[in-house]
């Protein structure tokens, strides 16, 4: 671990250049096309793809990873990691010039494998949940296009590239989250992603703004060879505004609450978009704008503020949660949490919340669609109050989410420990109280993960059997599914070491992500910091057995203050509308009154007044051709008169 | 006495009128002689290999800067806008020949055959409708080649009456809705002559200004008449009128208000290809004149001339885009858009220098291209008694083809000049010179007047697609391959254009250098 906080040291900060993509690596764009192409044919092609779409969306995903590797190993053997491809000029007015191009280089890579990796086998796994589905082609034809944009998301080159991919992300984010469009729950949910997206973006969107009106550039390299010239106050605003950017796309605290209501989508969407991939841009941002945020301390703070806020959130709520995907979502805001407080504590632990990214990626998308495989077993029932011994029926989707529960839960030698235990580390290093501030909340989201995850695990798959009536005999899913899930499984179990050894080295070929500020000494020593997470986190299964192995109440029993409150999501979404909506609506209708009656008024007077002189004046159009020519000779008069006038210099 | 000497004269510069002129005088002697039945056939590939051969030999002629016996100036300028005339004419000529959405064509051969009656259809089968079209048209493009080319007034007056004198007739030819074809011919045939008279008036005014020159003789020619302006000692009062008598002329063809009183009725009465013909290719030829004019001729008074011509620009921008509000034909409503128009082209002449020229030889194509393409939806929308232009029978035509209503929602938005078509990019191309040139003035009104303009369209388009179509809805008639190829060749031009104007810019800047 030492080596991993010293690494960076020995490359100091330089200008950032990018080589040219050349050779096999000038085929990059074929990763975004692929699968653009493979929707647009799905989306055209209509019913007459209905049969064998859905082997197109596989196989595009497939053939995009099967590139990613080789590009992947195409940029090992480079000695500057990092190629860009300029395809054209993408806006080009005045002083803005927007590159139309790709950055391939390790940062991009790792997200290039884990969006086609584990997008493969998500798609694959989509096939057989949504076999029964009328709408599968359409599923599959936005689920390409989500790869596609998400692709162009992290290989874009400048931040224009990179808000290109983030509208489409949230657009096949948006269609995918109501798919089920006719069920009321899900389109309101599709709603309210786009809602608190907005604002995320509107950030983003103003943030690229500023630095174009600062810098005069929106491409990567330029932006981070001179964001230091900056005055602090610029990066500050720059920085904040980055941040409300993937705050909204990665559901973190202000804009937390549509990330769990989005799992109205169909469960493959879940795994992959709200889990895996998607939500995970805000720290592929923060990660990418590595210089912005390191040039600023009290952004840092912000940050790693966000980061630890949010994943106490995410893990209290959780763990009063009885919908088996809303419990996994708001893991997934507590562990995005875990993310934002790495990205935040800057310098190597960067890389850690990359590492972290990687592995949540993986154990995450395999307990969606684990829970996706009990559902299917159960007839949709998504109530864990209603599961209970379901692991001598579901054996492998016992297993592997089983497999999931340990990595998640960060005990050794399982991925979570190699991936989380770093950020808590690294965030009881940080300088002074606030290191025990931060290193404490990591602490205790881990106590509180354990704690929640194996309430989760406990319910489902252990206990008496807390079934509905009509449920008799649940099956395990088909092989589509159950192979998928062994496969993310075999991830979940092994990928942490591997990338925790591996990628942190890779990364430092990243811009910015080599570059590191001089490391504290942590506040306690690392085995302390190790034994201490280890036994809360003993402390939460514990607890959590103790409590749940004897199943629990099928509804929902009165509760103290701290349960009702994280039943109620801590009354996040009450502020929300008491702060936001309420006034938001009152503003609306104000504004409604003032353009109904003033602004409309004014316009409408004026279109009366054009229309009413239009159709007086129409009059003068006689058709007589004595009158046309009388009214020629008027102007003749005028004119010469006028050039007269000018001659006899009247008008000087 | 001196031995008679032959002025030098470049015949490959002026081969592309000398072509276009020796196609019209084949295609009288076709009409003439060959027989009925094939006079279709032989004139209309006849017309297309002539304007092919001009424009070949314009690009031959790229480079080429002279002036030939006098009175002929082969320019940049001239050589954009003759090229810009053919091709345009080109599609023009292709849906002047379109057979196959109507038996015989939209052109009728003798006016005492009623539409529709069985000596009508006699004739369409027999003759394969009118040949006299082709050389008509083939005359005018002739004549509009000169008139760009002109190098002093009186070349310039012979060919405004050269291209003008088959477009009077071309007018009256409409098969149906003769009687509205006819009036159209005549209205527009009376004033035509009416301000020629006036385009006349002023040219004898400017030849007696230049006879205050002291050390060369009087002329109208165009660097005589730029040497006067400075320095002849006779009446500035004839210098103005001069000027203002000889603009007034000009701004008569290119419909600049208030002597654009023609427009609507004959662009309403003449058979619709002929009207997308004067749309493009007239404006192209009176433009291409004013441009001369003025850059050339008169350059040395721009400051007394540009606010009266600013005033008549904003004055055509305001008269199109309020009287294209209540229009209720289609027709009608495209010639008030072709009024605003003239009015922004106008605002490309007055501005400065290089890039004003430049910007106005584009706004010109590019127009060209759009309007010829708008005409040729209009031939299209039909019912039983050939065009349907009342704007009530387009309501709810997105449901019944929404394909052309489409594709006409796509001219109109060009006309609106929103981004990424060809309208933007020739706004952007004349308001920006202007600004550069201290016009604000006339942009704010070029500005004002495209928001005012931007509704009659967006009228149309929310007729198209908003309404139910009714029992009136026409149909739209499948065209054949030569509208097909026009329409194709309008709207591609017209994307193409609003996406990268770059090459065909740079081209006008290129050429953006009259010789004097």
């Amino acid at each position: 671990m030492d080596e991993i906080l010293t690494y960076a040291q020995a490359a100091p900060a330089e200008t950032i250049s990018f080589g040219t993509a050349d050779g096999l690596l000038s085929s990059v764009w074929l990763l975004v096309a692929i699968p653009l192409v493979s929707a647009a044919v799905l989306l055209l092609l209509g019913k007459r793809a209905d049969r064998w779409g859905h082997w197109l969306g596989v196989a595009a995903v497939g053939t995009a990873f099967v590139l990613g590797l080789t590009y992947f190993f195409g940029l090992r053997s480079l000695d500057n990691k990092s190629v860009e491809l300029s395809l054209w000029d993408f806006i080009a007015v005045g002083g803005l010039h927007v590159d139309f191009g790709l950055l391939f280089d390790p940062l991009a890579g790792v997200f290039v494998l884990l969006i086609t990796g584990v997008g493969f086998l998500i798609h694959l796994y989509a096939v057989e949940y949504m076999a029964h589905d009328p709408g599968r082609r359409r599923f599959f034809a936005y689920f390409n296009l989500f790869v596609a944009a998400m692709l162009l998301l992290v290989l874009g080159n400048n931040y224009v590239m990179l808000y290109f991919g983030w509208e489409g992300v949230g657009l096949a984010s948006y269609l995918l989250i109501s798919f089920w469009y006719t069920k009321p729950a899900a389109a309101t949910a599709g709603k309210k992603a786009f809602l608190m997206n907005r604002v995320g973006d509107a950030g983003l969107a103003i943030g690229i703004f500023i630095m174009f009106a600062t810098l005069g550039t929106t491409q990567y390299d330029e932006v981070f060879n001179n964001v230091g010239a900056l005055a602090g106050g610029a990066v500050l605003v720059l920085g904040l505004l980055l941040l409300l950017g993937a705050a909204g796309k990665s559901g973190q605290f202000p804009l937390q609450a549509w990330l769990p209501d989005a799992m109205e989508g169909p469960t493959p969407v879940s795994a992959l978009i709200h889990a895996a991939t998607m939500v995970t841009a805000g720290v592929y941002l923060i990660a990418r704008s590595n210089p912005i945020f390191s040039a600023n301390h009290t952004l840092q703070l912000v940050v790693v503020s966000v980061g630890a806020l949010t994943l106490l959130l995410g893990a209290i709520i959780g763990c009063a949660k009885d919908d088996i995907k809303r419990v996994l979502a708001w893991s997934t805001v507590s562990q995005i949490g875990y993310m934002f407080l790495g990205v935040g504590l800057g310098g190597a632990a960067y890389a850690l919340a990359i590492v972290h990214l990687l592995a949540h990626g993986f154990f995450k998308a395999n307990m969606f669609l684990g829970a996706g495989s009990v559902m299917h077993g159960m007839k949709d029932q998504v109530d864990i109050r209603r599961f209970g011994g379901l692991s001598k029926y579901m054996k492998i989707t016992w297993l592997t989410f089983g497999a999931g529960w340990l990595a998640i839960i960060g005990l050794p030698p399982f991925s979570g420990f190699w991936s989380k235990e770093p950020i808590v580390l690294a965030a009881f290093a940080h300088e002074g109280w606030s290191g025990w501030l931060f290193g404490g909340a990591a602490l205790l989201g881990a106590g509180l993960t354990a704690f929640y995850m194996t309430r989760l695990f406990v319910l489902t798959f252990h206990g008496p059997k807390r079934w509905t009536e009509e449920i008799e005999h649940p099956h395990e899913s088909p092989p589509l599914m159950t192979i998928p899930l062994i496969l993310l499984g075999i991830g979940s179990l092994g990928a942490g070491w591997l990338l925790a050894t591996s990628v942190p080295d890779w990364l430092t070929a990243t811009a910015g992500l080599g570059v590191l500020e001089e490391s504290h000494e942590g506040a306690l020593s690392h085995y302390a910091v190790t034994a201490l997470a280890l036994t809360v986190t003993a402390l939460g299964v514990v607890l959590a057995w103790f409590l749940f192995r004897n199943g629990t109440a099928t509804t929902q029993q009165p509760a103290g203050v701290l349960v009702t409150a994280a039943r109620k999501n801590l009354y996040t979404d009450t502020v929300n509308e008491a702060v936001f909506e309420k006034p938001g609506i009152f503003l609306t209708r104000a504004l409604v009154y003032l353009d109904n009656r003033g602004i409309d008024g004014l316009v409408n007077g004026l279109a009366a007044g054009v229309g009413g002189g239009s159709g007086r004046l129409r009059r003068l159009q006689t058709g007589f051709v004595r009158s046309y020519a009388t009214s020629i000779l008027t102007g003749a008069l005028l004119v010469v008169a006028a050039f007269l006038a000018v001659q006899a210099g009247w008008f000087a | 006495m001196n031995e008679f000497v032959l002025p030098p004269i470049d015949y490959a510069a002026l081969a592309p009128i000398l072509i276009m002129m020796g196609a019209a005088v084949i295609g009288v002697l076709v009409e003439a002689f060959v027989p009925r039945r094939l006079r279709h056939p032989v004139q209309l590939p006849l017309a297309l290999l002539a304007l092919l051969a001009a424009l070949t030999m314009v690009v031959l002629n790229a480079d080429k800067r002279v002036i030939t016996i006098g009175v002929i100036a082969i320019d940049g300028p001239t050589l954009f806008l003759q090229g810009a005339i053919l091709v345009l004419a080109a599609m023009a000529l292709l849906l002047v020949g379109e057979r196959a959405i109507e038996r015989g064509g939209a052109f009728v051969a003798q006016a005492a055959i009623t539409a529709d009656s069985p000596d009508d259809r006699r004739q369409a089968e027999r003759a394969g409708g009118a040949g006299e079209v082709y050389p008509l048209v083939t005359f005018a493009v002739g004549g509009m080649l000169i008139f760009v080319s002109a190098n002093d007034l009186l070349t310039m007056f012979i060919a405004l009456e050269v291209f003008s004198l088959p477009l009077y007739l071309l007018c009256a030819l409409a098969r149906r809705r003769r009687l509205l074809s006819q009036e159209a011919a005549m209205k527009y045939f009376l004033l035509g002559a009416y301000a020629s008279a006036f385009f006349l008036f002023g040219l004898a005014m400017i030849y007696g200004f230049t006879a205050g020159l002291g050390d060369r003789a009087a002329g109208v020619d165009f660097a005589t008449i730029h040497a006067a302006v400075t320095t002849s000692t006779a009446s500035p009062v004839l210098l103005f009128a001069g000027m203002a008598l000889v603009a007034i002329g000009l701004l008569f063809k290119a419909a600049a208000a208030p002597f654009h009183v023609w427009t609507p009725d004959v662009y309403q009465g003449a058979p619709t290809p002929v009207t997308g013909f004067m749309a493009a290719c007239t404006k192209v030829a009176a433009f291409g004149a004013l441009l001369r004019v003025f850059h050339v001729a008169f350059e040395g008074a721009r400051w007394d001339f540009t606010p009266v011509l600013g005033a008549v620009a904003v004055l055509t921008m305001l008269v199109g885009a309020v009287f294209a509000v209540t229009q209720t034909d289609i027709k009608r409503l495209l010639a008030y858009s072709s009024i605003a128009n003239a009015g922004y082209l106008l605002v490309g002449v007055l501005a400065p220098g290089r890039d004003g020229l430049s910007g106005t030889m584009f706004y010109l194509v590019a127009y060209g291209f759009t309007v010829l393409a708008a005409f040729a939806v209009v031939t299209l929308v039909r019912d039983a008694d050939g065009e349907a232009t009342h704007l009530s029978r387009w309501a709810g035509l997105g449901r019944r083809s929404p394909l052309y209503a489409s594709v006409f929602t796509f001219i109109l938005l060009a006309f609106a000049g929103i981004p990424l078509t060809s309208g933007f990019t020739s706004k952007f191309a004349v308001f920006g010179p202007a600004l550069a040139g201290g016009q604000t003035w006339l942009v704010i009104a070029g500005v004002l007047t495209s928001m005012v303009l931007a509704f009659p369209y967006l009228r149309v388009v929310v007729m198209m697609w908003l309404s139910e179509p009714g029992d009136s809805t026409p149909t739209v008639t499948v065209p054949g391959g030569l509208t097909s190829a026009a329409l194709v060749i309008g709207v591609l031009a017209t994307l193409v254009l609003g996406v990268a104007p770059a090459p065909l810019l740079d081209l006008a800047t290129g050429a953006a250098d009259f010789v004097r």
